[in-house]
């Protein structure tokens, strides 16, 4: 434990939303430190009030949103009394902010060496020349590859990985002794997540910065946090050391949290016999093609590059990537929503690639889709009973026995019948990939291709709709193919994995095989960056 | 909220909605209060207004009854307004519509041709085929119809390019629903609320496009219509300028009422839902 | 410099664009009530015989379509755009004697509402919840809605009628015989009407972008962060906010040229602004649709240099927008 004063302190802070909001505080009664040389995680589900506080605290609250009790000590000042000039004397000199979206953050329009400066330029320091040559240091500091030719850089030249660096040089600029990082590796991929959280606790190490820490992520605090404090509905539920909260919670939701997280326990496989394959997929290729102007030279990328595997009845086979490995692509070509540009798929024998028209309808509905957006995934303006009729209807069902079967797919599904009169935005995103659900067994498939199904959701609904397709899978005896980019969910429900970069096939085997004794660097890689693997294995 | 109750929250949408229905009001009153045709000279011309009882907005060049002429020509001005326009969107609705969901050569096509009559000033074309076409009711609204239409397209086009990859649209081709039922029942629904706020605008700038027209001497001259009324009067605007003032004001208030209603539509139509997400 | 390989490209486009124009304008003489030759030689010329003549051996108008298209559009690429009986001239000679009144007009208009439209609705979207704010944009939804040919008389009326302080027609006082800076000066009283006229409506239609487009970037994510970094409001309006919001500003201005040069013609008819405007007007009342044709093209010719002027401008404000190297 330190011995060092707080660098900052919540006490009691109570923030009121506007009237006609869903509950009346965003935050109720809160009260947590953050100390010299540690980081504290602020660890939550959406909705929870954890990014409310770190609003707060720079004096950057939406409109509407105000304090009515409490105060935030810093340096002996209360934030909550200060002006907008007083909290701007604050903002990039002694407390520094990152926030999620990299793609967004940064102003496109100006060059990344110049937006550095300014936070130089907002606080009177140092001459023009010399800011150039900080932000240059500061650029060396935060890892990113080739800083002088960086410097010069319009943020849409760097990644997104980059991008991010470049906002912890400029939170860091000034050496602030606060700094507050708003989730922020959520919008990236596992290996770039990986090594921003290494550069952030690199860093705080370093300079001996207090580091308020925000995500949604148990593994993450699981590799970053010093301290742990968990939140629910405005209300703080838990706070702690991160051994004592990790290992031994006290309430029952972080406990709920924590369990819901896949675990490491992988079941064993059930040693089957391979009867003939469901779906055989035999040297897929497909490469996009952008088209090149007159100026524009076309760009190519190859989605997929001589993708062969089988999956058998009965079986769930998970297809884990990042982003541009091609799953998407291969799913999509899958369900015939992509044509590939050369190899085969079929389904029981029949070349499904090769079919048109009539024979196509007739065979489509073997395979159906379920989607990742469940806010997208459904059309705003029909019932969700004829969302999920309208497969049966355009195949040739009557209208009165498509909606009779809709019903009784709402109950299985764990929404009941009365749903089908409901619009989709009367219901929760966890609801409505129920809904997607529905409608994908509306047309009796063998095969459900499930596209990041369960990404966009929180942990413990995740869990719960996981369950749900678990259930229905033995019910109806279905295949599974699913995508997804989080290899732990993947191992949890799939019987073999299949391991994806650049389009091409890395790693296959039973879950088990690929997830404990892995054999290509690139799986290893993927598993190592899974944020809270050190820890998990040390508790084994 | 229903619909109206949005739209009623937008005061000035409901200030227009008052103005237009007087405006219609006008219209459909002119056969009973002025029954004969604006085009009789009743009068001494170049009454003033109120010189004379009940030729209360004073007579005009040839002594005709300005208010009469301002009556009927509400008529011919929502007239041309709402036919001009509704022969556009049934234009460009559907061409927008096939061009953003198939793509390719036809979407290639559409956007040279919508590019091409970006380039061109729509008012010159305009009076090009009107002078051409000989002035008729039914050229002005073809030729206002012809320079309004490419907007119509490039924003059903923008839209069914956008809705075309969304996920309800690809449930439905993976079910097996045809082209056809996918843009008639899918996008199509979810694209109206853009399409009748621009119809609402198109209209204001039909009226504007036939005023502007009539002004120039290209109005129907069998149709007394306020662009005319004001076009006559340019030359002694020294000695009678209240001959192109009351038309003016006439126009200015249709063109406002429509452009505010138009407002209130997009509100009521896209009320911002945030969503639901941290 | 790439510019260079740029305004080729578009100068190539603009070709293509005037070619159909001329291939349209030659159909639409095909399409109208009556003798095409009639057509040509416009309403006074089409009493004189042996123009009439002349006319259909020129065209070719007892030919086959195609030998009639060939000779119109060569003509064209020669530069003849006929020959118009009234005003005693070519067409050609006529238009460019105006041009340059069109330009200056027109240019003036652009200039002008651009800028105010900016200023204003920069105001206005500092101003969102005050009344000042509501104020501009009712002014903007006024002039947005006023009918430009009446707003100008409005301004006749009053500025020059009543009041006496400016000028009502013409570019310049004839007779007066002013020169050199004197002239200048001349020039400039009797283009302040005219220019403002034309400027309104459009200035409302900056106004309202301009509000719009600020309150948009005012939310993006990269203003947050400006403001995490502790910069004054001013310097996040300018750098951050201002600089976003023109992109599409810059775009719509493209757009608008071809209203603009439109609502040219009305202002120059009622100011008698001696420009192809007031041409095209003149050439309505004669019937002369040669004139008129030839009009017309030249002032898709005006858009087009328009537009490629906005493009570059807009290449040059946003450096997402760049060819490969």
């Amino acid at each position: 434990m330190n011995d060092n004063a707080p660098v900052l302190s919540i006490r009691g802070l109570t923030l009121a939303l506007p009237k006609g909001a869903d509950r009346d505080y965003a935050v109720e009664e809160v009260s947590y430190d953050v100390a010299r040389g540690e980081i504290m995680c602020v660890v939550g589900e959406s909705g929870s009030g954890k990014s409310m506080a770190a609003n707060a605290v720079m004096g950057l609250l939406p409109k509407g949103v105000r304090p009515t009790a409490g105060e935030v000590l810093f340096d002996g000042q209360d934030l909550l009394a200060l002006n907008e000039k007083q909290h701007r004397k604050l903002r990039g000199l002694r407390i520094g902010m990152i926030f999620q979206e990299p793609m967004t953050a940064l102003n496109p329009l100006m060059r990344v060496g110049a937006q550095i400066a300014e936070v130089f330029e907002a606080h009177g320091k140092y001459s023009s020349r010399e800011r150039q040559e900080k932000a240059l240091a500061l650029l060396e500091e935060v890892g990113i590859p080739e800083p002088d030719k960086a410097i010069r850089a319009y943020p849409f030249q760097l990644s997104g990985g980059q991008r991010q660096r470049v906002m912890i040089a400029m939170a860091l600029a000034l050496e602030p002794e606060l700094l507050i990082a708003d989730e922020p590796t959520t919008a990236l991929d596992v290996t770039t997540q990986a090594q921003i959280l290494e550069l952030i606790r690199d860093l705080q190490q370093r300079r001996g910065m207090a580091v308020m820490f925000i995500t949604h992520d148990f593994g993450v605090v699981a590799e970053v946090a010093t301290r742990v404090c968990v939140m629910r509905y405005g209300r703080v539920v838990e706070l702690g050391t991160a051994r004592e909260v990790l290992e031994n919670p006290r309430h029952e939701y972080t406990r709920a949290l924590l369990e819901a997280i896949p675990s490491n326990i992988i079941p064993e496989a059930v040693a089957q016999q391979r009867p003939a394959p469901l779906l055989e997929v035999r040297n897929l290729n497909k490469v996009f093609r952008s088209r090149g102007g007159l100026f524009k030279p076309a760009r190519e990328v190859r989605a997929l590059d001589d993708v062969s595997f089988t999956l058998a009845p009965g079986e769930t086979v998970g297809i884990v990537g990042e982003s541009g490995s091609g799953k998407s692509t291969l799913g999509r070509c899958v369900v015939r929503l992509e044509r590939p540009d050369s190899g085969s798929l079929s389904l029981s024998g029949t070349d499904f690639s090769a079919l048109k028209g009539d024979e196509l309808r007739r065979e489509r509905r073997r395979v159906q889709m379920i989607f990742q957006d469940p806010y997208a995934s459904l059309n705003p303006r029909h019932r969700v009973g004829y969302a999920i009729a309208q497969g049966p209807m355009a195949n040739g069902v009557p209208r009165r026995q498509a909606m009779q079967q809709a019903e009784e797919l709402l109950e299985l599904v764990g929404l009941g019948a009365v749903a089908v009169d409901r619009y989709p935005h009367e219901f929760s995103g966890g609801q409505r990939q129920r809904i997607g659900i529905a409608r994908a067994l509306a047309l009796n498939p063998e095969l459900i291709v499930a596209d990041e199904a369960v990404s966009a959701l929180d942990v413990s609904i995740q869990a719960q709709v996981l369950e749900l397709l678990e259930e229905l899978k033995q019910k109806l005896s279905l295949s599974l193919l699913f995508i997804t980019h989080d290899l732990r969910v993947a191992a949890q429900i799939c019987d073999s994995i299949i391991v994806m970069q650049h389009g091409r096939i890395v790693e296959q085997g039973t879950a088990q095989e690929v997830f404990l004794r892995p054999r290509e660097t690139y799986t290893k890689q993927l598993l190592d960056a899974i944020p809270g693997r050190a820890h998990e294995a040390a508790m084994a | 909220m229903s619909f109206f109750a949005r739209f009623a929250q937008n005061r000035g949408a409901l200030v227009g909605l008052f103005i237009l229905l007087a405006i219609i009001a006008m219209a459909m009153l002119a056969p009973f209060l002025y029954p004969e045709s604006p085009w009789r000279m009743v009068q001494r011309p170049f009454l003033a207004p109120m010189e004379v009882d009940g030729f209360w907005l004073g007579t005009d060049t040839m002594g005709r009854d300005v208010a009469a002429g301002l009556m009927h020509g509400a008529w011919v001005s929502l007239l041309i307004g709402l036919v001009s326009t509704s022969v556009a969107l049934l234009i460009g609705v559907p061409l927008g519509a096939v061009a953003g969901y198939y793509g390719g050569l036809i979407d290639d096509a559409l956007m040279r041709f919508t590019e091409f009559f970006q380039t061109i000033p729509n008012f010159a074309l305009a009076i090009v085929l009107v002078a051409i076409m000989q002035p008729s009711v039914t050229s002005i609204v073809l030729a206002i119809a012809i320079v309004s239409w490419p907007p119509v397209a490039r924003l059903v086009r923008a839209e069914f390019m956008s809705l075309r990859h969304r996920e309800y649209v690809e449930a439905a081709r993976l079910v097996g629903q045809t082209n056809r039922t996918i843009i008639l029942r899918q996008i199509l629904p979810n694209t109206l609320s853009p399409i009748i706020v621009l119809a609402s605008l198109m209209v204001a700038t039909a009226i504007l496009l036939e005023s502007a027209l009539s002004f120039l001497g290209l109005g129907d001259p069998n149709v007394m219509s306020w662009g005319y009324m004001i076009g006559a009067a340019r030359t002694v605007i020294r000695q009678a300028w209240w001959l192109s003032f009351f038309p003016g004001v006439a126009i200015l208030l249709t063109v406002l009422a429509l452009n505010l209603v138009g407002e209130g539509l997009d509100d009521a139509l896209n009320p911002k839902l945030a969503r639901e997400r941290s | 410099m790439l510019y260079a390989r740029l305004i080729v490209m578009r100068l190539l486009k603009a070709v293509v664009v005037l070619f159909l124009i001329v291939i349209f304008n030659f159909f639409l003489i095909q399409m109208a009530p009556g003798d095409p030759a009639a057509i040509l030689a416009g309403e006074a010329g089409a009493t004189d015989e042996e123009f009439l003549r002349q006319l259909r051996e020129r065209f070719g108008l007892d030919q086959p379509i195609y030998v009639q298209l060939w000779r119109y559009v060569s003509g064209i690429a020669m530069l003849d755009f006929g020959w118009s009986y009234r005003q005693g001239m070519p067409v050609l000679d006529l238009i460019l004697a105006r041009l340059p009144a069109t330009l200056l007009l027109t240019g003036t208009a652009f200039v002008l509402s651009l800028a105010l439209g900016i200023v204003a609705g920069s105001m206005a979207a500092a101003r969102v919840k005050k009344p000042s704010g509501s104020i501009i944009m009712a002014l903007a939804l006024l002039f947005y809605a006023t009918p430009l040919f009446w707003v100008a008389l409005m301004a006749v009326v009053l500025f020059s009628v009543f009041l006496g302080w400016l000028p009502a027609y013409g570019m310049y006082t004839v007779g007066a015989g002013h020169t050199g800076f004197a002239l200048v000066l001349d020039v400039a009283k009797h283009l302040i009407l005219p220019a403002t006229t034309l400027a309104l409506f459009f200035m409302a239609i900056y106004t309202r972008m301009t509000r719009a487009s600020m309150l948009e970037a005012s939310q993006q994510d990269y203003v947050k962060t400006a403001r995490a970094k502790g910069l004054a409001p001013g310097v996040i309006q300018r750098r951050h906010i201002l600089r976003n919001a023109l992109l599409p500003i810059i775009t719509l201005a493209g757009l608008q040229a071809g209203q603009m040069v439109g609502g040219a013609i009305l202002t120059e008819t009622v100011f008698a602004w001696p420009g192809i405007g007031r041409l095209m007007f003149e050439a309505l009342q004669q019937r002369d649709y040669n004139l008129l044709l030839g009009i017309f093209f030249f002032s898709a010719a005006l858009v087009i240099v328009f537009n490629i002027i906005t493009d570059l401008v807009y290449r040059l404000a946003d450096p997402r927008i760049k060819e490969a190297s």
